[in-house]
């Protein structure tokens, strides 16, 4: 019954660090600007590997490796989000443009006029 | 009774994680600047760490979890220094 339980805790701590991962490589392929990549890549440092990692100490169970395993995932919460503002920051200071959603839009309309102006 | 192995599970989820290691390569080589670049070489540092856990736990041999703990520490280092290094005169922390 206990063995049944931690399967299944374990599958569900693995199915979510999956799936935020996933969410976050999405987001790193498609978003449209280094700022808003930094942050969902951020997302997969804290949320994926926290998970995963999660189950990875409850399979463990009580032995040392389980605590090698929260040391692991204690030092990657504290890391990847330093190293992600840093590489944000790095960004910030070498002058890349954010991309704005304004910007975007106008875009969009300009491109909509010419479509219009170009049709008759 | 589990339907499977708790250990086929772990490898599993190490093949997924290795998929989507694969996808983030694209912004690794496409990314317009050296932060996206870097940005994603970060995170592929972070999925192998997960990676070299998972298969820790799915092949028991604990010993790859010492694997994974200097790479945290080197992938870290990495990106600061990689950060710092693109910055002129600049503090990134």
């Amino acid at each position: 019954m206990i063995e049944t339980i931690r399967f299944w805790a374990i599958v569900v701590l693995l199915g979510f660090g999956v799936l935020f991962t996933l969410v976050s490589t999405v987001g790193v392929i498609r978003l449209p600007d280094i700022y808003a990549r930094a942050h969902t890549a951020s997302q997969t440092d804290t949320l994926g590997a926290g998970f995963a990692l999660a189950g990875v100490a409850l399979a463990f169970g009580w032995q040392h490796a389980a605590v090698y395993t929260v040391l692991l995932l204690f030092f990657v919460f504290i890391t990847n989000p330093t190293a992600a503002h840093a590489i944000a920051r790095s960004a910030a200071e070498t002058g890349v443009e954010p991309v704005l959603a304004d910007e975007g839009a106008e875009t969009d309309e300009t491109e909509t006029a010419t479509e219009t102006d170009g049709e008759p | 009774m589990t339907p499977v192995p708790l250990e086929d599970v772990f490898l599993a989820a190490a093949a997924l994680f290795v998929v989507l290691a694969i996808a983030m390569f694209y912004r690794a080589i496409v990314g317009p600047t050296t932060q996206d670049r870097l940005l994603a070489v970060n995170v592929l540092g972070t999925n192998t760490v997960v990676i070299l856990a998972l298969l820790a736990a799915g092949l028991d041999q604990a010993w790859f979890l010492d694997v994974a703990l200097i790479y945290a520490l080197l992938n870290f280092l990495m990106s600061i220094a990689i950060s710092k290094f693109t910055v002129e005169r600049g503090d990134v922390l």
